[in-house]
């Protein structure tokens, strides 16, 4: 409790985000009271579903982040992911996820390339791999939906418990101590924020700012891949279009976290806390069955006003 | 003279080579069509280009600022459905559903400037927000495609000037003397260099507009020396908010009808900073403008021309497109490779 009391200026966004996560499941839970008389939000087996759902957004803004902390984006999130889980389920047996993760490798590869050595903005650089990525598949299934399915072991790791938890929960939170520790304790992590904060200044204090930012994207692409090898396990099939819905959602978990867009600064739990918030606020909403149309203002009035409480630049100009 | 065009070329290196690219592809074309140049096929390629071309010209000047309006698409889309409801009717009410329909679009660029300037949010997140309200104002205004713009309307402005002038009975149906040496050229040309030429050129000369460059190349500096730099900012989000309104009035006055179509919206975006950086704009800020955008747009629309005469497969369209545009920023990416000094490379 004592950390909530005395915040400091990095972990603010942190202690606002989790508690309007409380206040949507408070309001939620509120609106099922009143219109059935229970409380479905706060049971147990909800919040695990919830925690299975959130999964896969947790690997896809996990990755992003690595990225935005660099003050880049990767645009290429939807077809990296797309692309990883239909190699894995045409590849298929046992190495169904070497090949998926190999797709993540190589786009993770390739953008660091164009980012890094030919100075191209990431935004339009992931934007073009993305459509060539999304040429590739459309290729390689002919533009059908394709036929091949996911392998046990996707689909055990996707959508089976282990001990009463969600697997896909064990490989979210394996992943996040990997980063967390990449992050906070290894020469890579204090790199990626020093890159971050000034490149020049990294470059010139002997950083090879090259290969951090090749790092960050390859981490990137690794853990978008991860989610589609997930997904593909969670729905038993890969899909046109399975990855577009993440893009978005996963740049506002992270930023919604406390990570700063232009990058340098921003901690990983801010992140975790990010993706439950966006969980939670879509859960409820359908919950609420709440049309389209007033989901999407209520996503864009949420991303603004809570910006407006914590993420405002200062005012001094450098 | 050819000392100030060379240094005029220098300067604009971005803009002449996407000019040379332009003209290079879309003489290219017109050489590969079974057809050879006809008007019929110009005004196609006309109607084809003009929605992005505006929403080329709407990300320009958000990108010029050093910031990004990643809500041009949701707005084209907003506006395009407003459009759809009150563009009907007489003349007179179709022309007031018009100023309706730009005031709308232009109003919420004015509020994306006001949330970027007031609320100190970084122009990439609060667009993205506002982007997602802007769809679900969309949605709420025409929950299912439809609507019933004039189809006189419709064919006088996706036709040639002299169809134009047949359909609203002046300058003799068309046939006066003074209109031929412009009849042939297609309408959606016009209005697209006309709005361009008239708002863009009077803006980029203004002190709001020089102050845009300015604080693209360097916002601190800009504000030492006293320019304008929070007017300057809400009216590029404002001026974006415009051209992208114009882009959905005539997305409605071209398909006669209204969409909500979120991915649509998306697309759209995200081709628009596409012909940006085509176009010779830096998204670092401070370098390009709005006519090189246009250019940009022209660049991408001609590509996708090109799938229809030449027989390739069309499954293999967008992973051709993806690498025409990688290709394309990595040629102006040379420049790297040719830096004596590796601090220049960071900014």
């Amino acid at each position: 409790m004592s950390t909530f009391i005395s915040v400091t200026p990095e972990n603010r966004p942190i202690a606002i985000a989790a508690a309007f996560t409380v206040v949507i499941v408070l309001i939620g839970t509120g609106y099922t009271l009143a219109t059935q008389g229970t409380a479905p939000m706060l049971t147990m087996s909800y919040l695990l579903q919830q925690l299975q759902i959130g999964s896969f957004l947790g690997l896809c803004a996990a990755g992003m982040m690595m990225v935005i902390l660099l003050g880049h984006i990767d645009l290429s999130l939807p077809w990296t992911l797309t692309a990883a889980a239909m190699m894995a389920t045409t590849v298929g047996g046992a190495w169904a996820i070497p090949a998926g993760l190999s797709v993540g490798l190589v786009v993770g590869v390739v953008n660091g390339l164009g980012v890094s050595y030919l100075r191209i903005p990431s935004m339009i650089f992931t934007l073009g791999v993305d459509s060539v990525l999304r040429g590739l598949m459309i290729a390689h299934t002919g533009g059908f939906a394709p036929q091949t399915e996911a392998t046990p072991l996707m689909r055990f790791l996707a959508a089976d418990k282990i001990a009463g938890l969600p697997a896909a929960v064990f490989v979210w939170g394996a992943v996040s101590v990997v980063i967390t520790i990449i992050l906070t304790r290894t020469g890579f992590g204090k790199s990626i924020y020093a890159t971050g904060a000034k490149e020049s200044a990294a470059f010139l204090s002997g950083i090879r700012t090259h290969w951090v930012i090749i790092g960050a994207f390859v981490a990137s692409s690794l853990c978008a891949s991860m989610a589609g090898i997930l997904l593909a396990g969670y729905s038993a099939k890969a899909y046109q279009g399975m990855g577009a819905p993440f893009l978005l959602p996963a740049i506002a978990a992270v930023v919604l976290g406390g990570t700063h867009i232009l990058g340098g600064r921003g901690r990983f739990l801010g992140t975790l806390i990010g993706v439950v918030l966006i969980v939670f606020l879509n859960s409820v909403l359908s919950i609420m069955q709440m049309p389209e149309a007033f989901r999407q203002i209520i996503y864009g009035v949420v991303i603004v006003s809570m910006l407006l409480v914590y993420g405002r630049e200062n005012k001094a100009r450098h | 003279m050819m000392i100030r065009f060379k240094s005029w070329v220098g300067r604009n290196r971005g803009f002449t080579g996407a000019l040379l690219l332009f003209t290079v592809l879309f003489i290219g074309y017109h050489i590969l069509h079974p057809r050879g140049f006809s008007t019929s096929v110009f005004i196609q390629n006309a109607n084809e280009s003009v929605v992005i071309g505006f929403l080329a010209m709407a990300q320009t000047v958000p990108v010029l600022m050093g910031g990004l309006d990643l809500s041009v698409g949701a707005v084209m889309t907003l506006t395009n459905t407003i459009a759809s409801h009150v563009v009907t009717g007489s003349p007179l009410q179709m022309v007031g559903g018009m100023i309706v329909t730009l005031s709308a679009g232009t109003a919420f660029g004015l509020m994306n400037g006001l949330i970027v300037v007031f609320g100190r949010i970084q122009p990439i997140i609060a667009t993205l927000a506002t982007g997602a309200i802007a769809s679900g104002l969309a949605l709420l205004v025409r929950p299912s495609p439809g609507g019933d713009i004039s189809s006189d309307l419709n064919w006088a402005l996706t036709n040639a000037v002299f169809d134009f002038a047949e359909t609203y009975g002046f300058a003799d149906n068309g046939n006066a003397a003074w209109l031929q040496p412009i009849a042939n050229v297609p309408v959606p040309l016009v209005i697209l260099f006309v709005l361009g030429v008239c708002v863009w050129v009077p803006f980029k000369r203004t002190v709001t507009g020089r102050t845009v460059y300015a604080v693209g190349s360097a916002e601190s500096a800009a504000y030492m020396s006293g320019l304008p730099v929070a007017r300057a900012k809400i009216a590029a989000f404002t001026l974006a908010g415009f051209f992208a309104s114009c882009a959905g009035l005539y997305l409605a006055i071209q398909t006669s009808s209204g969409n909500a179509d979120i991915n649509q919206a998306g697309a759209y975006t995200l081709n628009s900073i596409a012909a940006v950086v085509l176009g010779g704009t830096s998204l670092l800020g401070g370098v390009g403008g709005a006519i090189g955008s246009l250019v940009g747009a022209g660049i991408l629309r001609v590509i996708s021309f090109y799938f229809r005469i030449l027989s390739i497969d069309p499954l293999l369209q967008s992973l051709i497109e993806g690498l025409v545009l990688l290709a394309a920023v990595s040629i102006g990416a040379i420049r790297t490779f040719r830096v004596k000094n590796k601090l220049e490379l960071f900014r």
